[in-house]
């Protein structure tokens, strides 16, 4: 069975919802939408305090190059332009709708059949993906559509499939594969002419072989797509640990892959392709992971953009007593939240409650030069290295040590046995470095 | 030639004219020290002749004034005058031929008279500042929410949240200054959480200025018997959220603006500012901010609020 070669580690699966089925979330009283949910520009408010918005109705365009657009996830009022905490730790611009009702657009197709066919061309595909304002659901939030516009003599020969969902906890791909499959691979089709390939492939790991058997048996009808079970490990996922696994081709540092005639996109997003170009509807819903071992009821939630996270976690079975840490996304690369009025986002895979016990970090003891992370970091990176450059600030010889190709999979951290915050050290150096860069190419 | 031997060559000839064994086993050895001494010799003279034209060649003229500037200076390399080092400095200054514009705060108009004595130039007038920290959310006033367990670096905790207090400005208490202060002059003070500043210690050489990611830290004038007043925050948040997260927050109503007689307070993005340069230490602003922000340092303690405007009244 295939998988990349460098590096990856193997944490406990934990995946506990795998076996909720998804559940409509209900709609919230407030719905906090901010404006930047995906990398890149914050979009711009094209809506005032007073106007009515119905579900779907564009709430915030993006204009750069890298950019999506913001859509309202409930119908009612707008409260207020403000700025509020989200899941960076810092207040940031979010549209406050008051929810009245629930009226969609009467663009958007609320049938529940599955429209198979496809009817647009491949500019219009790609233009509906832009105007429904599809960013990669697995957690970069990488706008779509910027994907899908390849650059002047590059070629994609191959898309490939997330199905991997390698982060430990999280089952909403898992879910969105078994009982959205056939739409998930209509939206694969989508992408493929979108991308002028006629090739697919659908990557996913060896632990949920009730998704793999499903889209097997769905994909016997499409032409082109095919399903390939991935060994376990952590991180698979990673954009180019997929590649390396499926097609056996490695990304030049610094470089996208389509340098090496791919296209990666999540399971997740495909469903949102097929929802956007077939039925009209602009992301503003998405699956949502609800677990940690202390929850009465972890479960799979059709959310809302916008909602607090608070009310997944009471249609949960409410905050346990003893919980330590809450986290959005997952526990490998996750991020603790502050408050629990945090609003989901497009990025948003899970919300994990860690108990008090799980959450606190061992004390951070000396390097001993075990060169575990080494081996552990599948980009070959030196972890333990950039991590003490990090630390001491010294930005440029951090730098030349490559970190900004580190992924951040927290690979390093997780096989420490002196429990060194080699991540967080990584992360600021990718942030630092990364402004340098910038910086350096404005002068 | 034989002809005009003497007897000293004679002896020479002798000597080196082997006769017997003994002698011509001699005359080898005293051979090889010949040669070696011969060869070496010329050696070193072309080599002395070479090193000595290349040295011409790359001589470097240093103006021996730069020293004496180096000695005068505290040696402590802390960077403060905007130079790489105290030698930078005095190069600086030699080249420079002036005094203006330099100033050494470690050493203050101490070490900038004293080198002005040695060059025979005159030394501008420095006012001393001090580091001050423009943060006043102790444990009691900013109440943490959340609990912060990564990297103890203020510069890490501010790449990843607000605060654990919530307040996106305030001070994180991590201590990036302290690492970053060379004369041991900041400390964070155990109860309050923040950094307190020395003002024997503290040369205003501005490293923690540099180091704070938040920019909380700022030079101003050390005042007169250490007299200082300063808005003790830069939360740019509009006063509702600013005071839910800290008792002391600036809440930008600009009440100190309009009492101040001198115009030294100036509100932008909802936080006031006093510049130091205006500010005639008058506390008028004090006792007009509602929520403490503005504090005074090493001031008699005010009289009481209630007895002033009965004065007032019976003039």
């Amino acid at each position: 069975m295939k998988t990349f070669s460098k590096g990856g580690v193997h944490p406990a699966e934990n995946k506990i919802a795998a076996n909720a089925p998804i559940e409509v979330m209900p709609i919230p009283k407030k719905a906090f939408i901010p404006v930047g949910q995906h990398l890149g520009a914050p979009a711009k408010p094209v809506v005032q305090k007073g106007d009515t918005v119905k579900v779907g109705t564009l709430l915030a365009k993006g204009e750069s190059f890298i950019s999506a657009h913001i859509h309202s996830s409930v119908s009612g009022k707008i409260e207020k332009i403000d700025h509020w905490m989200d899941t960076s730790g810092y207040k940031r611009q979010m549209i406050i709708v008051g929810v009245e009702g629930d009226e969609w657009e009467e663009s958007i197709d609320r049938t529940p059949e599955i429209v198979r066919e496809i009817t647009l061309s491949k500019p219009e595909i790609i233009a509906r993906i832009k105007e429904s304002g599809i960013v990669g659901l697995g957690g970069a939030t990488f706008p779509t559509h910027v994907k899908l516009m390849i650059p002047d003599g590059k070629k994609c020969d191959v898309l490939l499939i997330n199905g991997v969902e390698c982060e430990p906890y999280l089952t909403s791909d898992h879910r969105v594969m078994l009982e959205r499959g056939e739409e998930m691979l209509i939206g694969v089709s989508i992408l493929m002419k979108a991308l002028d390939t006629n090739k697919a492939m659908v990557g996913i790991e060896n632990n949920k072989p009730d998704a793999i058997a499903h889209l097997t048996s769905l994909a016997a009808e499409f032409s082109g797509i095919t399903i390939h079970p991935l060994q376990i490990k952590y991180p698979q996922g990673a954009e180019k640990q997929l590649i390396k696994a499926l097609i056996n081709r490695e990304v030049p540092s610094g470089k996208l892959p389509i340098e090496v005639g791919a296209v990666v996109n999540n399971s997740g997003t495909a469903l949102a392709v097929y929802e956007a170009v077939q039925k009209n509807k602009p992301l503003f819903e998405r699956v949502v992971t609800v677990t940690g071992k202390s929850l009465a009821k972890p479960a799979n939630l059709l959310t809302r953009i916008g909602t607090p996270i608070g009310e997944l976690l009471e249609k949960a079975g409410g905050l346990p007593e003893n919980s330590g840490k809450i986290i959005s996304g997952g526990p490998m690369m996750g991020k603790a939240l502050t408050q629990t009025d945090i609003p989901v986002s497009k990025g948003t895979s899970g919300i994990l409650v860690l108990p008090e016990e799980d959450s606190t970090r061992p004390e951070t003891l000396t390097c001993i030069r075990c060169a575990k992370c080494v081996q552990a970091c599948p980009m070959g990176l030196m972890p333990y290295h950039i991590a003490l450059l990090a630390a001491h600030q010294k930005w440029e010889e951090t730098e030349k040590s490559h970190v900004m190709d580190c992924i951040e999979c927290g690979s390093c951290q997780f096989v420490c046995p002196s429990a060194r915050p080699l991540l967080d050290y990584m992360r600021v150096g990718k942030q630092t470095v990364g402004l340098i860069i910038r910086n350096r190419g404005k002068k | 030639m034989i002809g005009v031997k003497s007897d000293l060559f004679q002896r020479f000839y002798n000597f080196v004219t082997p006769s017997n064994e003994y002698q011509k086993r001699r005359i080898i050895v005293n051979n090889v020290i010949l040669y070696a001494v011969v060869s070496l010799g010329a050696i070193s003279i072309a080599a002395a002749v070479i090193l000595y034209f290349i040295a011409q060649k790359f001589k470097v003229v240093e103006d021996p004034r730069i020293d004496v500037v180096n000695e005068i200076l505290p040696g402590a390399n802390c960077g403060g005058c905007g130079f790489a080092g105290c030698r930078s400095l005095a190069e600086a200054i030699v080249k420079a031929g002036t005094l203006e514009g330099f100033n050494c705060p470690a050493g203050g108009s101490d070490v900038m008279n004293k080198i002005g004595e040695a060059l025979g130039l005159q030394a501008e007038e420095s006012i001393p500042m001090i580091a001050v920290v423009r943060c006043n959310g102790s444990r009691t006033n900013a109440v943490a929410k959340v609990q912060y367990d990564g990297p103890s670096s203020c510069a890490f905790a501010h790449s990843l949240y607000a605060g654990e207090s919530g307040c996106p400005n305030g001070c994180l208490g991590l201590g990036d200054c302290v690492t970053a202060c060379t004369f041991d002059a900041i400390r964070i003070d155990e109860e309050t959480g923040l950094p307190v500043v020395s003002d024997e210690k503290c040369v205003a050489c501005g490293a923690c200025v540099k180091a704070c990611p938040r920019h909380i830290i700022e030079l101003r004038h050390k005042g007169k018997k250490d007299k200082r007043i300063f808005v003790s925050c830069v939360n740019t948040e509009k006063g509702a959220p600013a005071k839910k997260n800290c008792a002391v927050a600036c809440i930008g109503c600009g009440k100190c603006v309009k009492v101040c007689p001198f115009d030294a307070i100036t509100l932008t993005n909802n936080l006031a500012y006093i510049d130091y340069e205006k500010c005639k230490l008058c506390r008028k602003c004090v006792s007009e901010c509602p929520t403490g922000a503005i504090l005074e340092l090493n001031f008699p303690p005010q009289k009481p609020k209630e007895t002033a405007p009965v004065e007032s009244a019976t003039v």
